[in-house]
């Protein structure tokens, strides 16, 4: 009788073992999810800035027709792009066409003087800042998630119910190092 | 980071049972010393009664409390963008789910701290003079702290045993004043003489109790408070990866010879620096909440090449010049080294100290409704929320300006 009993508490206790295992992983996986529409979420907002900057600037660089034209067309591709190979590298395209923007600017006072370009710059500034921070966590998040379901004993029930290794968001070396150090 | 608030959590457990159990030894040692029999019970009960009032304040109001007494008040975007900016920005680097509201202090002195028990409704105060001061980086490295703050659930920690500080001092506080008053000695005249010779003894341990019971809690109290501080400086790189910024903002806070008059013994632990340290004077490094600035200083500056808490750990190290674990060990195992990132140098750099006395100024009357006309002569005018008529005159070039 005893053993009988002893043996249905340890079938309940591994049972609920491997139950918050596998509801734990779930919840992993749904962060790096979340973590991955974040940064989707930056990119976007940083679309929709770009008309605005460029309505703002449009009157006071008139020799940076080229640059402006450059942005313009950047942000359209980054917009139509569709797979996610196309899209890291037309994002990567405006990023460098953003920070050949920023140099000119330095050569502009009146520009710099006006509140509605200032408040814009401080706008365009943190979504910059907020892109990579979303693709900091996000890789956070991957990292701590493939950590879980390679190693012992998580791995046996990511095995079972499928649970596969995420990417990391990586940005090619050339274009990493290229991203405006958002000095305007 | 997630490990680190697992093993956070874990050892918040097992420190506030030390003190719930300090509180139930005391509370039972003061019980039997005024009545032998069963008196024991009483005391536990009524420490439990007294921790349960501070715990249902705490809990219910204790953020409120806390922002109105240090004069805070909630702003809008428009009111600091940048500020807003800043704290969107470490909260998705710390992939915290919730938007904490956002403080300005009306004080000139540069400080900041981070409030809220539950993840969902958190708050992040910081001065006036601290805006006026910082640089972009500068700010980004305190919120990043603030924010760990909240990630780590700090605030949740230091607020649970902080109340049972409360009801371990408040309790031990009664009672001895109560002896001085004669509380005990009625009792002791009634009963005979043998049980009398035991309370004696009682009354004895009861008195140690009451005086080493507050320090020792105390000491475990500022001991756990520190290590937070500078784990939320080793996490506040983490989520920045630039540990100049904060580190060169602790050096402006510290050099401040402002006072801070509406912080106090209370609300102290909660700022990123001790708001009471007055210049100069040396703190005792067992009763501090917060470690040395200098000594924080010193450690983010040691950090070379990455920003992952092994690293910090190393720097840790090397400055205090031994070996005390700082970071957990479970979040020490991931070594991938994290790369840090260049200055940005953003504007507010190299103001001025009268420049950034108006800034600050001026933030301080934007907090209180004031509005502003920029006049082409270059004057700012100041118009308080009071002043009733449509129109202004510029007091430099007599301009005429509508109130919008």
């Amino acid at each position: 009788m005893t053993a009988i009993i002893i043996l249905i508490v340890l079938i309940v206790v591994v049972a609920l073992f491997l139950i918050s295992m596998y509801n734990s992983l779930v919840k992993l996986r749904n962060q790096v999810k979340n973590a991955w529409s974040q940064i989707d979420v930056q990119l976007k907002r940083r679309h929709d800035l770009i008309p605005n900057l460029i309505e703002t600037v449009k009157g006071y660089m008139h020799h940076e027709r080229d640059t402006l034209e450059n942005i313009t067309k950047a942000r359209s591709q980054a917009v139509e792009a569709e797979s996610v190979g196309d899209k890291a590298k037309a994002e990567g395209e405006l990023t460098k066409a953003l920070g050949k923007f920023n140099l000119v600017v330095e050569n502009y006072p009146d520009l710099k003087a006006n509140q509605n370009f200032l408040s814009l710059q401080e706008e365009l500034t943190s979504t910059e800042n907020k892109i990579s921070f979303s693709r900091q966590n996000y890789n956070d998040q991957v990292l701590f998630y493939n950590n879980k379901i390679q190693m012992f004993p998580s791995n046996i029930i990511a095995g079972m119910f499928n649970f596969k290794a995420e990417e990391f968001f990586e940005i090619e070396e050339a274009t990493e190092r290229e991203v405006p150090k958002v000095s305007f | 980071m997630w490990e680190l608030i697992q093993a956070n959590k874990r050892k918040s457990t097992v420190l506030i049972i030390t003190m719930g159990m300090i509180l139930v030894l005391l509370g039972y040692i003061l019980g039997s010393a005024y009545y032998p029999n069963g008196g024991g019970i009483i005391g536990v009960v009524i420490a439990f009664i007294i921790w349960g009032i501070l715990y249902l304040i705490a809990f219910s109001s204790g953020s409120k409390i806390l922002l109105a007494v240090s004069g805070a008040k909630e702003v809008t975007k428009q009111v600091h963008p940048q500020l807003f900016n800043i704290v969107e920005e470490m909260k998705i680097a710390s992939g915290h789910p919730y938007m904490p509201k956002i403080y300005i202090i009306d004080s000139a002195a540069p400080n900041a701290f981070a409030t809220g028990i539950k993840p969902d409704n958190t708050a992040i105060a910081v001065t006036a003079g601290l805006l006026g001061r910082l640089n972009r980086d500068e700010l980004q490295g305190v919120i990043a702290h603030e924010m760990s703050h909240i990630v780590n659930r700090d605030i949740l920690f230091m607020t649970v045993s902080g109340i049972m500080l409360g009801a371990i001092v408040l309790i031990s506080e009664v009672f001895i004043r109560s002896l001085w008053f004669g509380g005990g000695g009625r009792y002791r005249s009634r009963s005979s003489r043998d049980s009398g010779q035991a309370q004696l003894i009682f009354l004895a341990i009861a008195i140690i109790f009451a005086i080493l019971g507050p320090i020792a809690a105390q000491l475990l109290y500022f001991a756990i408070s520190r290590k937070r501080e500078y784990l939320a400086d080793a996490s506040a790189v983490r989520l920045t990866r630039y540990p100049e910024g904060l580190a060169s903002a602790l050096e402006k806070i510290s050099q401040s010879t402002i006072d801070m008059p509406k912080a106090n013994k209370v609300t102290a632990a909660m700022y990123i620096a001790n708001p009471l340290k007055k210049k100069g004077e040396k703190l005792h490094d067992l009763t501090s909440t917060h470690p040395p600035v200098s000594e924080r200083i010193r450690i983010l500056r040691g950090i070379a090449h990455s920003a992952d808490f092994a690293e910090y750990q190393n720097a840790f190290n090397k400055v205090k010049g031994k070996t005390s674990k700082i970071i957990p060990q479970s979040a020490l195992k991931d070594v991938t080294p994290l790369g840090l990132r260049e200055a940005t140098g953003i504007p507010l750099a190299g103001l001025t100290q009268k420049k950034s006395q108006r800034n600050v100024g001026d933030l301080i009357m934007k907090l209180n409704d004031y509005s502003f006309i920029n006049c082409p002569c270059g004057v700012k005018i100041k118009i308080p929320p009071d002043y009733k008529k449509d129109k202004v005159y510029c007091p430099r070039c007599g301009r005429e300006h509508t109130i919008k």
